[in-house]
């Protein structure tokens, strides 16, 4: 177990020290969100109904820009051959790699959005909920940009099929998350959608790691 | 005593068959450098035996441990052409992180062997701000620290000066005394004592 909270302390090490690879996609969630009132409309009534969308789609689109590098650079500089030659679980490693990219995107963007939610007029209620979805999802969100970064991994200019793998993966995430909120705004009940979403958090944590492996070791073959 | 067993290993890429029906046992206390023209497999077999690899055919060894298992990982040190230092780390944090992979990490050895590769003061420097013969000292102090019986070395010897290149063979000679096992591939002149050739 050691080796994982090593492996995390030196991937946030390393973003840290290249402050741009963790900043770029935040930046880009939030001008992504604060474009929408100047399209469409800048009302309260209007915003208010699409914000859980638009800040939802908004944090997909920002954690799947940031999914190219997950393990792009260990690649590059031969760290991940290291790491398959290693008789410690490459799972285990990978499970640490996806840890410090949720804690540099997922975490960013959880806090982010009670700021983005009331500049869209979300209610309160509207954006405690917001919150909680996010905290529930954003790690399935890494977990499942994992498989698909990990086959990619080998592949030039490979964005657009990254965004093909994963996107159709995320759509059940977006589904059941946006419509916690919109319905938590109007009062109604959003359990059945917490525990879906809790429910594609211990599926991905079982399987997302082991199949990334798996998706490592043949694109290094 | 430890040996290397290669069970009729054959290699394919592409539509390129590298090598076929390679058997090969080595014993502990031997240095097998493996020559052959660019292309030629080279790469590959230690790509293999490291376990990076699947061969079309056959199975490595060590002892009675299959290429896969944890025992036989934990024996080997492959380390390859590329660098694995991330640019962001200084020398120590890639080394430690790098050691910790494969073992237990003692600090003061690692900054030992630093030093011991010329690479005093570099402690502490980033790794973006050495020049490529510096890299290759770095990844090389793995070499000093490693309890690996087995090291997989693929040119180990490229970008180094004269002096870094005595170094390492003296590494390497020092390891095959104590019993440990080492296959490297180079295009250049090595002095090694005792070293076995394997032509591919």
């Amino acid at each position: 177990m050691n080796i994982y909270w090593q492996t995390l302390k030196r991937d946030l090490n390393v973003a840290i020290r290249n402050p741009s690879s963790v900043l770029n996609p935040l930046l880009f969630f939030v001008i992504s969100v604060s474009l929408f009132p100047l399209a469409i409309s800048p009302e309260a009534a209007t915003l208010s109904q699409i914000a859980a969308g638009i800040i939802w789609v908004s944090s997909m689109l920002a954690v799947l820009l940031s999914l190219n590098s997950l393990f792009y650079h260990d690649f590059e500089n031969g760290v991940l051959e290291q790491m398959l030659s290693s008789h410690h679980s490459l799972s285990l490693l990978i499970l640490s790699k996806i840890t410090a990219h949720w804690i540099l995107t997922g975490i960013p963007i959880i806090l982010l959005s009670p700021l983005l939610g009331l500049f869209l007029f979300l209610d309160n209620i509207g954006v405690k909920i917001l919150m909680l979805t996010l905290l529930l999802a954003t790690p399935s969100l890494s977990l499942i940009g994992a498989i698909g970064a990990s086959l990619i991994v080998g592949i030039k200019n490979s964005g657009m099929l990254l965004s093909l793998l994963i996107l159709p993966l995320y759509i059940p995430i977006l589904i059941f998350a946006s419509s916690a909120v919109s319905q938590a705004s109007v009062g109604l009940e959003v359990t059945a959608q917490l525990y879906f979403l809790a429910a594609i958090l211990v599926l991905s944590l079982m399987l997302a790691p082991f199949v990334s492996a798996l998706s490592l070791k043949i694109s290094l073959e | 005593m430890s040996a290397l067993t290669l069970n009729h290993l054959s290699c394919q890429r592409g539509y390129n068959l590298l090598f076929d029906n390679l058997s090969l046992v080595v014993n502990s206390g031997d240095i097998l450098r493996i020559t052959g023209t660019n292309g030629s497999g080279k790469t590959s077999l230690l790509k293999i035996l490291a376990g990076l690899n699947t061969p079309e055919q056959g199975d490595v060894h060590l002892d009675d441990y299959p290429v896969q298992s944890e025992e036989y990982q934990q024996d080997t040190i492959y380390l390859g052409h590329l660098s694995a230092l991330a640019s962001e780390l200084s020398c120590l944090e890639n080394l430690k992180y790098l050691t910790a992979l494969n073992q237990a990490i003692d600090e003061q050895a690692l900054i030992d062997a630093l030093n011991h590769l010329g690479l005093q003061g570099y402690e502490h420097e980033y790794c973006a701000k050495l020049s490529a013969g510096q890299k290759r000292r770095v990844i090389l102090a793995m070499l000093f620290v490693s309890n690996a019986k087995v090291w997989l070395l693929d040119e180990p010897f490229t970008a180094l000066d004269p002096q870094g290149v005595e170094i390492v063979e003296k590494c390497i000679e020092k390891h095959a005394q104590q019993g440990g096992i080492c296959l490297f591939t180079t295009h250049q002149d090595s002095a090694l004592k005792n070293q076995k050739i394997l032509a591919l």
